[in-house]
């Protein structure tokens, strides 16, 4: 297999990170019937017990655990143990996977197919798959891909296939289920279905993690799940979930296995499939029921090229190691191991930091074609730029990106203005290029004069769809951007004014980007460090102070993150004008919506991307976590009650008037 | 007024309650005499241990000094002298195990320092009034140096391994040997009176540390050698009990209770050495505490001699419910509280019949399931043991040599029978030794019960040979480390308890644990890291670890042993086990 490494060797300072090869070329070169029916004997964990999927249930039915509960439910309720044992054994039906090789060899097969036809090329780093062959071996194994298509549950599976790794057991939502002959074909390729709220539901919860739990004790495959719980619509990775990664860590701490392995995998497309849908969703139209017939007409998405896809297998992490000093395991010693039991305060807050490490991991290695660099460059220039200046800027740009650690797909030998053609030529739906000229692309004012909302919500679609690439690049640019903004808020230079502007700045955008919990101070460090490393900023004694050279950096940084800025003011000013004293929780993202479009049509303001509902509810999690906003439930209703002299403060503070600068210092 | 009258009344109800207590504890009971020197000039009885221990004794290493493993000039394994069954043979699979287990190799060697050079040792720290007193008392003592050396460490690797290397910490500065429970009376009174530091020794069998000399402690220290309080002072065959000097080492009460058609039936491993006072002192667990019972299932009195006076109880009896038992402090104290001087223990009439027998498991998964459902049962014979695979082919590596085709054909066709005729692999199989005890008939009756159980667990019966050698290579196991340490090879045993339903998982992750620890801190070759189930409970078991490796390349072996040890330690915590079941562990 030719190889084509990312990096030219003489790049070392890179290197620190595996070379890709794409697997699509030898598939291209050879049958894919022999493909899909090649001898596969994947290597196992050393530990495993041999059992069908069948079995599994059974055990799972059979359990300690399962047994307790059911017993308890039943002195609860008075109804007979039988029952609830029927119950129980209906909800394992509905979960449970059915591995099938040959389901998986059909799949294989139209994989094959498709992929020929939508990608370019798929590149995947083989040490990462070496790795992986030897971890499986050695420890009941976790995959933690990153969600941003349905792509993402079929390319792990069929990378492991192809490399005669051990397949995974992957948990899906319940919604798949609702296609039909589709459910079931990812049943059987590995699938297993939880509903996605089962809150008080103490049976379904114990079938599901005494599944999950029995799969993992028993080495009898890798289980993959999605931390972020869902697919993210904006390309930013989301807040991670810790409910299945701490049933997935419970075997650990209570002694039954030895250690667990956590890989990320960083799955990044060079086209989301689901790009223009995503927009949408995010701008209010309900995302489409899951349906087969929906899935048949999606064909139409095979006659165009979406590049590449990378996937990068990163380095297997030993929860063993991340919890060696952090977590008491003889905590567990004092009651029997079936009797599960809420976690102690230790525990939440381990798994916790792990979800946000993982997720990090996946940021960090997530591949960046330099398209999201012209994507993030022409949402600052809405009206236009010359192709020109467009191409020196992303020169710019892509030396900025690689000074913070960006892991970028640009070869040395590629010259700015071929890379940005290339990325303009994917992306025809969304830029023109046009007499030397290049802009975001806007439907053609129709024959028929339209509304204007309608006008503005096709051009929404346009900047958000746009937004979702210059989103994957944010990761690396977050934390010197908000020592930039913190740098424009604070009422001083002071290093110490600077500081809790930031650490201001980094707890209001807590629920927006993936800031690990309580890692202010290396956070700061981080920021100062590389915005110090490209001569943007002077450290002096006491005072950070921008340099000369360093203002365009600092205001592009400010300017790639005022949309989010924005978001937040606007919601806040809904709040203060719009609402009187509390609204129900579900017109809150219709309110903000109809506030911002009627702002952006007086003219009053100009980002589009604060019509995203995701940016919407990510500000009602902030301002719930803040204080500012207070649920309460009246039956059914839930109301937002709002506080409206802390929402000006936040505001004001956002938009850096000091005045009310010293009670949110005090705050912090 | 009245509420006043009402307290001194039930401040004098308290005190009496007090003195009543008191008076339990501090009988007036009429000292024995010394039934020792008596003894000194009894040429019939043999000693075990000598007052010199360095007449039959090694000076840095496990046992007798005409006791050895060897490999001979042909390159094979021997153990020397006469005084074991073993004595003599040749083992000839022990290299080939050793060699591939460790790595290690026969041309590297690593001999201990020849002698123990006595001027290498610091002179003693005197308390001349201590001194003094001492001498027109009578009581034997000595400065000698190799007096000292002996009485200044237990069996620990760190201990031992120091020794070999010549190297020698801080010394008990004189040696002293009571003969009788009055002695040591006197003994403690003068040391609280001259300000001395007392180590009660007994078999220095110890692998807790308990016997290292602080370094920095600056008072003379003396170590109180009870070995010559080693009589049976009174059997009382209406109670069953026998009132014992604490001095008394393992074997030889064993022996003279046979004698008179008794035992007490308590064999830790280490009872050829170790003596009751010490027992008593570290919460000794015995190999068929199944039938008899553990050290403190055994005790009916203690006398223990404190700096404040002389600790018992008033009566002989099996129980009381008067607060706290006292004996509860006593055990386990490691010396710290005092010195035991005298120990009623229940003794039995010698069994009838002994039966040895052994079982192969496919795994070691099925044996402990086997060994649960006969603890659930409560059927357990005096002894039933768990060897997991690797422990089995240590123990198949101590095979000696047949002395006939016949035997040697005979085994071959046994292992045929078990590897493929009942599909067992041998990677994975293991073993478990019984020891039956009793009337003959009851003997066989429960002998067909367990092997029933075990047939359920796919348990095959497997000779009393196997079962034999078994029991056999406890006694042998602390030669053979001293063996490893010729060749570049250290290793020590520790121990815990654990519920049922933790073992397995306890018994992977620990062992597990060693192997990773050992390659993270630059041990060039796999450790040998093995367990079995010793002891089997209602609501638990006692699980025993061996863990070994070649230290070669390794600038500082003994601190990675004790680093992995302890993260081995960490990880019985971790996985719901207790720091120790039997060893004593009061120092760690």
């Amino acid at each position: 297999m030719a190889s084509r490494t990312l990096y030219s060797q003489r790049d070392p300072a890179l290197k620190k990170r595996d070379d890709f090869e794409d697997i699509l070329e030898e598939r291209r070169n050879s049958s894919d019937l022999k493909y899909a029916l090649k001898c596969y004997m994947p290597v196992l964990y050393k530990g495993v017990t041999p059992c069908k999927p069948s079995m599994i249930k059974t055990m799972v039915l059979q359990s300690e655990q399962l047994r307790y509960v059911v017993t308890e439910l039943s002195k609860e309720t008075g109804e007979a143990t039988e029952v609830i044992q029927g119950e129980a054994l209906a909800i394992l039906e509905e979960m449970a996977h059915k591995l099938h090789l040959g389901t998986v060899r059909f799949f294989a097969y139209m994989l094959n197919k498709a992929f020929k036809v939508l990608y370019q090329r798929i590149r995947v780093n083989e040490d990462g798959i070496q790795r992986l062959q030897q971890a499986i071996q050695e420890h009941p194994l976790v995959l933690l891909p990153s969600h941003r298509s349905y792509m993402d549950f079929l390319i792990v599976s069929y990378l492991l296939y192809t490399n005669d790794l051990a397949l995974p057991v992957i948990a899906a939502g319940m919604d798949f289920l609702g296609m039909k002959f589709v459910g079931e074909m990812l049943r059987m390729s590995g699938a297993f279905f939880i509903r996605r709220s089962f809150g008080g539901d103490r049976l379904y919860w114990a079938v599901f993690s005494e599944y999950v739990k029995t799969i993992l004790r028993n080495g009898y495959a890798p289980i993959e799940f999605f931390l972020e719980g869902t697919r993210s619509r904006t390309c930013k990775s989301l807040t991670p979930k810790v409910g299945l990664l701490s049933i997935a860590m419970e075997p650990f701490f209570k002694g039954e296995v030895f250690d667990v392995s956590m890989v990320p995998i960083s799955i990044s497309y060079e086209r989301v499939l689901e790009e223009a849908l995503y927009a949408r969703e995010l701008l209010g139209v309900p995302k489409p029921k899951e349906s087969t017939s929906g899935l048949l007409k999606a064909r139409r998405i095979l006659s165009e090229d979406y590049g590449n896809i990378h996937v990068y297998f990163g380095q297997p992490v030993s929860l063993r190691s991340l919890a060696q000093g952090r977590i008491n395991r003889s905590q567990y010693n004092l009651m029997p191991r079936h009797i599960s039991r809420r976690p102690g305060e230790d525990v939440q807050v381990f798994v916790n930091d792990v979800a946000y490490k993982m997720v990090r991991l996946q940021e960090e290695s997530m591949v960046l074609r330099p398209w999201v660099l012209v994507a993030t460059i022409l949402l600052q220039n809405p009206h236009g730029v010359e192709a020109v200046w467009l191409a020196e800027q992303t020169a710019w740009l892509r030396g900025l990106a690689q000074a913070f650690g960006a892991f970028l797909d640009w070869p040395d030998h590629i010259s700015a203005s071929r890379a940005v053609a290339s990325g303009l030529a994917l992306h025809p739906n969304l830029v023109r290029a046009e007499r030397g000229r290049v802009r975001l692309a806007t439907e053609p004012k129709g024959p028929g004069a339209r509304a204007p909302e309608e006008d503005l919500f096709n051009h929404a679609v346009t900047v958000l769809s746009c937004a979702s690439y210059r989103n994957q690049v944010l990761h690396v640019f977050l934390r010197p951007a908000l020592l930039a903004m913190a740098m424009d808020v604070a009422p001083t230079s002071r290093k110490d004014d600077v500081y809790s502007c930031f650490g201001y700045l980094r707890d209001v955008f807590s629920n927006e980007f993936i800031l690990c919990p309580g890692a202010e101070v290396q956070d700061f460090d981080e920021a100062c460090f590389l915005l110090t490393k490209c001569s943007a900023i002077q450290i002096l004694k006491q005072d950070i102070v921008a340099t000369e050279r360093g203002r365009p950096t600092l205001s592009f940084l400010s300017a790639m993150f005022q949309p989010f800025l924005l978001g937040y003011q606007v919601v806040c000013r809904y709040l203060c004008e719009e609402v009187a004293e509390s609204l129900p929780e579900k017109s809150y993202v219709a309110g903000v919506r109809s506030y911002a479009v009627k702002r952006i049509l007086s003219g009053e303001l100009a980002c589009l991307e604060v019509l995203s509902s995701d940016l919407q509810k990510n500000v009602l999690a902030a301002l719930l976590r803040m204080g500012a906003l207070r649920k309460s439930k009246a039956g059914e209703l839930v109301t937002l009650r709002v506080n409206k002299s802390a929402i000006n403060t936040i505001e004001n503070t956002l938009g850096g008037r000091v005045s009310t600068q010293k009670p949110v210092l005090a705050r912090l | 007024m009245a509420s006043s009258g009402h307290g001194s009344g039930r401040q004098e109800a308290a005190d009496r309650r007090l003195r009543l207590i008191a008076g339990h504890l501090h009988p007036r009971i009429a000292a024995s005499e010394c039934k020792a020197e008596a003894a000194e000039s009894d040429p019939v009885r043999a000693k075990t241990v000598p007052k010199r221990r360095q007449e039959v004794m090694k000076w840095n290493g496990w046992g007798y000094s005409d006791s050895r493993f060897l490999f001979n000039k042909k390159g094979q394994a021997e153990f020397t002298g006469r005084r074991y069954r073993l004595g003599g043979l040749i083992f000839p699979s022990l290299k080939d195990w050793f060699e591939s287990t460790f790595g290690a190799n026969l041309q590297h060697k690593s001999p201990p320092t020849a002698a123990l050079n006595s001027s290498a040792i610091t002179p003693p720290n005197l308390n001349e009034p201590f001194l003094q007193d001492l001498k027109s008392m009578g009581i034997p003592h000595s400065l000698e140096a190799e007096d000292r050396v002996f009485r200044a460490h237990g069996h620990c690797l760190h201990e031992i391994f120091a020794l070999r290397e010549g190297r020698f910490g801080r010394l008990p500065d004189m040696v002293v040997w009571p003969n009788c429970h009055d002695d040591v009376v006197k003994i403690v009174e003068l040391a609280c009176q001259h300000n001395a530091c007392l180590i009660p020794y007994g078999g220095g069998t110890s692998v807790s540390s308990a016997l290292e000399c602080p370094p920095d402690e600056m008072r003379s220290i003396v170590s109180l050698d009870t070995s010559q309080m080693n009589h049976i002072l009174w059997i009382d065959e209406k109670n069953l009990t026998a009132h014992v000097e604490a001095g008394i080492v393992g074997q030889e009460l064993e022996r003279l209770l046979n004698e008179s058609g008794f035992c007490t039936g308590h064999e830790p491993d280490s009872m050829e050495f170790s003596t009751l006072g010490g027992w008593v002192a570290t919460r000794a667990s015995g190999m068929k505490k199944n039938i008899y019972g553990n050290i403190e299932d055994l005790v009916v009195h203690i006398k223990m001699v404190t700096p404040r006076g002389v600790v018992e109880k008033s009566c002989q009896v099996p129980r009381m419910s008067t607060g706290p038992d006292i004996h509860h402090f006593i055990m386990g104290s490691e010396g710290t509280l005092g010195v035991v001087t005298e120990v009623t223990l229940k003794i039995r009439p010698l069994p009838e019949y002994q039966k040895y027998g052994s079982v192969v498991f496919p795994n070691f998964e099925q044996g402990v399931a086997c060994l649960r459902e006969v603890a659930k049962q409560r059927c357990a014979p005096a002894s039933i043991r768990l060897m997991d695979n690797a422990q089995f082919q240590f123990g198949h590596a101590l095979k000696p040599q047949v002395s006939s085709i016949f035997t040697s054909f005979l085994d071959g066709l046994k292992k045929f029978y078990i590897t493929k005729f009942k599909g067992f692999d041998t990677h994975r199989l293991c073993v478990a030794t019984l020891l039956f005890e009793g009337d003959r008939e009851k003997v066989l009756q429960h002998e067909k019960q367990v092997y029933d159980i075990a047939a359920k667990f796919g348990g095959l019966a497997a000779g009393e040979d196997n079962g034999q050698r078994g029991y056999m290579l406890t006694f042998v196991i602390a030669y053979l480390r001293d063996l490893g340490m010729d060749y570049y090879v250290i290793g020590e045993s520790f121990e815990t308890s654990v519920p049922w339903d933790r073992v397995l998982d306890l018994c992977r992750n620990v062992k597990e644990r060693i192997t990773r620890e050992c390659k993270e801190r630059g041990v060039q070759f796999p450790p040998m890291s093995t367990c079995r189930v010793t002891q089997t409970y209602d609501a638990g078991a006692c699980v025993y670890f061996y863990f070994a490796f070649n230290y070669r390349g390794l600038a500082d072996p003994v601190h990675v042993y004790e680093q992995v040890e302890h993260a081995a330690r960490e990880e019985i915590l971790a996985n719901g086990g207790s720091l120790s079941h039997h060893h004593g562990d009061t120092g760690r």
